[in-house]
């Protein structure tokens, strides 16, 4: 850990003013290969299944963007990050982008220098508490012990939230999200906080996740999204726009099990643009006609993929709440191609 | 007839600056030096360079801002308020905590350890042999994850207490409790208090805090100066930049004066036994000399002790003793215990078999001719190596973080790095001070070996 980070500083004082004036697209063309930072695991968003094949929500970012640009999604090497390390990786040009539940916050955006290229999942900080502990708030919290994880915003909207409403805590730092849930389980802490999301994830883990509950409380904003480095805005556009395909496919009703067939030329300019049937859309972005079309079968468009790794009828059970499209409510809203 | 003449001077050349071998070694020295600068500055000037490029120039300026986050175990008063430095602070201070009982422990078991694997003794002298090589050989970060596991899966949660059937009790009298949160110890009061109205119930109030650059305009610091009287007023929690007990300054002054009281009456004893041939009796006047004005301090201070007690979630009273600061300190201590018993051993062996052999011809018995004559003359062998063990602990005190405990390496170079983004300014000063740390603990170790070296006259 400890090494990383060090290797990550040096190299960023080395190499990073280099790999910020070569363009990044260039890069992962010529290498064949997407180099894609995740979690070290969280169900749903980020895990590797029994054969070593990464699954998850914000996997599928990164299989949409290598569909588009290396026409192959699985051509992406996982580098699993913490909250410590992701973002030195991030600044030293090991990874080519970052999709690991980040929060989008002003710092990270103007100070640390990071392009946030959308929100691919608007979260907030919740709490996860055993049930038999008997408490339904978290104003009831005063004085528990409260496991984090360190390096992440949820730390600072802790120490916010508990000094706000004048309540004391004993914080314990975890670096991550397994050794967190070990220690919650052996009850060398009261609560577990992370985001909310995160929180139904680990709960589905559990042997028994019935005897867990979720307070109601949500204590802060967490948009997530994926990340590039400043200063190469053609590389975020790609990682952008790949995003803002799959959330724009479904609202225009374009799944996997139709593409093949709308891809022939439909009545809607706008599926025919982004498809590539019309316009010159992939080449403005340094691509060809095909790569929105790519990027939706890599996975499915954003509801496809929400459905299948953390929907409801998985055993995360997340609803879409804020994730619905716009349309139907929700807060996922794609600028128009055109 | 002969003259002396002076032989003529020579003139320098600049060529004797290569081929003159008392100046040639001079010569390769500065090409040398000159290389290794020009090989710094530009090290130093690529990185400004890069740095700047990336937007990111060398500032330090950070360190005054909020820290905003919260740290668990403070040895000084901190909020998520308080400034980055300050929690730098409060984590070296943590570091300090593990690295000084890391070390206490350490050169005591290893002692212990080294002169039994000495034993005669088969059956310990191997069990020693295997607790040597079983913690030597196994990375010390596997250890203190192990411990803090075992701390955590096996002992009792606070909630287990609660009730008329718990299924965990607290020990020791009901005065320690042994969670897996951690220990929960009495911790020492002065001055009873009346848990209603918090007002002192007698005299014995003792002397309280002094905050040390508290001002008037602070308003944590406004009972303190309010109040008439010595001693009356408490500075509250977060007045002055630290506070000092004066209560256990005071002890530790009547405790010093009485130690210094009892080898005066010992150096007495000495004399007498030089003059006369007999040694009086001093043993209980040495011990009442410590023991009577101590105790009477106490009792004026209005010592007692807290006892922890279940409140709410967790056990609140007492000194909680994290088992992270647990897991730390023994896995560091039980590891390096091993290393300094090989260095006992080798002291030890390193004293000739005559030593022994001369001691048993006086009719010395074996602990004393070990205690007086082996282990005094091993210590100068002993300690070298001793001082490198100490910088070992110190500095894989770093590894705190695989546990959570909050040391230096956690905030300044954990929370604060990753909050602020400044890598390159955190990581330098964390170097910057463990060199620090490190030097100073050998310069204090150097000195301590000057003084027990053997003294040839």
């Amino acid at each position: 850990m400890k090494k990383s980070v060090l290797f990550g500083a040096l190299t960023v004082a080395g190499l990073a003013a280099t790999a910020a004036a070569a363009g990044t697209l260039d890069d992962v063309k010529a290498r064949g290969k997407l180099n894609c930072g995740v979690a070290t695991g969280v169900p749903g968003f980020a895990t590797p299944d029994a054969n070593g094949v990464w699954n998850g929500f914000d996997v599928a970012v990164c299989r949409a963007v290598a569909a588009a640009v290396l026409s192959d999604p699985m051509a992406v090497e996982f580098v699993p990050t913490t909250g410590k390390t992701r973002f030195t990786a991030l600044a030293s040009g090991e990874i080519d982008m970052l999709a690991r539940n980040t929060t989008w916050t002003f710092s990270r955006d103007v100070d640390l220098k990071f392009t946030f290229v959308g929100v691919n999942y608007y979260d907030g900080q919740g709490f996860m508490v055993p049930k038999e502990l008997g408490v339904s708030s978290a104003k009831d919290l005063d004085g528990a012990t409260v496991c984090i994880q360190t390096g992440t915003t949820t730390e600072l909207n802790l120490a916010d939230y508990f000094r706000i409403n004048n309540m004391s805590y004993e914080p314990v730092p975890i670096e991550t999200n397994a050794e967190a849930q070990q220690q919650y389980l052996a009850g060398a802490c009261d609560v577990y906080t992370t985001d909310a999301s995160g929180l139904a994830a680990t709960r589905a883990t559990f042997e028994d996740p019935s005897a867990h509950v979720l307070l109601p409380e949500i204590i802060s904003k967490e948009p997530l999204g994926p990340l590039v480095r400043h200063g190469d805005d053609e590389w975020g556009d790609v990682v952008r726009w790949s995003l803002n395909a799959l959330i724009a496919a479904e609202e225009l009703g374009v799944s996997s099990a139709n593409i093949a067939e709308l891809s022939k030329g439909t009545d809607n300019p706008e599926i025919n643009r982004m498809l590539g049937t019309e316009g010159t859309l992939g080449e403005m972005l340094g691509l060809d006609a095909e790569w929105a079309k790519r990027a939706i079968m890599a996975g499915g468009n954003y509801g496809e993929v929400f459905a299948k790794n953390i929907g409801e009828n998985t055993p995360i059970g997340l609803a879409r709440g804020l994730n619905a499209q716009w349309k139907d409510g929700g807060l996922q809203y794609a600028p128009p191609f055109r | 007839m002969t003259t002396l003449s002076d032989p003529p001077k020579e003139q320098f050349r600049l060529s004797m600056l290569l081929y003159d071998t008392r100046y040639r070694s001079a010569t390769i020295q500065v090409i040398a030096m000159l290389g290794f600068m020009l090989l710094a500055a530009w090290l130093i000037n690529n990185t400004a360079q890069n740095l700047a490029a990336l937007g990111k120039p060398i500032d330090f300026g950070f360190f005054t801002e909020p820290a905003s986050y919260d740290i668990n175990q403070r040895l000084i008063d901190y909020t998520s308020q308080d400034s980055h430095l300050r929690a730098s602070i409060v984590g070296l201070l943590n570091t300090l905590v593990v690295a000084v009982l890391g070390c206490v422990t350490a050169t005591i078991l290893g002692v212990i350890i080294g002169v039994l694997r000495l034993s005669k003794n088969w059956l310990v002298s191997r069990l020693m042999a295997v607790y040597v090589e079983m913690f030597r050989n196994v990375p010390v970060l596997l250890w203190i994850v192990f411990i803090m596991a075992i701390m955590i899966e096996t002992l009792p949660s606070p909630r287990d207490f609660r009730g008329d059937d718990a299924e965990a009790s607290m020990s020791l009298f009901d005065t320690v409790a042994v969670t897996n949160r951690g220990v929960y110890i009495p911790d020492v009061l002065f001055g009873h208090r009346d848990p209603e109205t918090d007002e002192f119930t007698s005299w014995r109030t003792g002397l309280g805090d002094f905050p040390v650059g508290a001002s008037e305009s602070n308003p944590a610091c406004a009972s303190y100066f309010a109040s008439e009287g010595p001693f009356a007023g408490r500075p509250g929690e977060g007045c002055g930049t630290f506070q000092i007990s004066l209560d256990l300054m005071v002890i530790l002054i009547v405790l010093g004066a009485g130690i210094y009281g009892a080898r005066a009456i010992a150096n007495r004893a000495d004399r007498i036994q030089e003059a006369t041939g007999d040694r009086p009796t001093t043993w209980y006047l040495r011990l009442g000399v410590i023991a009577v004005p101590l105790i009477i301090t106490l009792w004026v201070l209005g010592f007692h002790l807290g006892y922890p007690e279940l409140r709410g979630f967790n056990f609140s009273g007492g000194t909680h003793l994290r088992n992270s600061l647990i897991a730390l300190w023994l896995a560091l201590s039980l590891y390096t215990a091993a290393f300094i018993a090989e260095n006992v051993r080798a002291g030890i062996l390193a004293i000739s078999q005559g030593q022994t052999e001369a001691a048993s011809a006086l009719g010395l018995r074996p602990n004393r001719t070990m205690n007086l004559v082996i282990l005094p003359q091993a210590l100068r062998v002993i300690i070298p190596p001793l001082i490198s063990q100490y910088l070992n602990l110190t500095k894989n005190s770093s590894l705190a973080i695989a546990v959570g405990y909050m040391d230096l390496t956690g905030t300044l170079g954990g929370i604060t790095l990753n909050q602020t983004g400044r890598e390159l300014e955190c990581l330098l000063l964390l170097m910057l001070i463990y060199l620090i740390v490190s030097l100073l603990i050998s310069g204090v170790m150097n000195w301590y070996n000057e003084s027990v070296k053997l003294k040839e006259r």
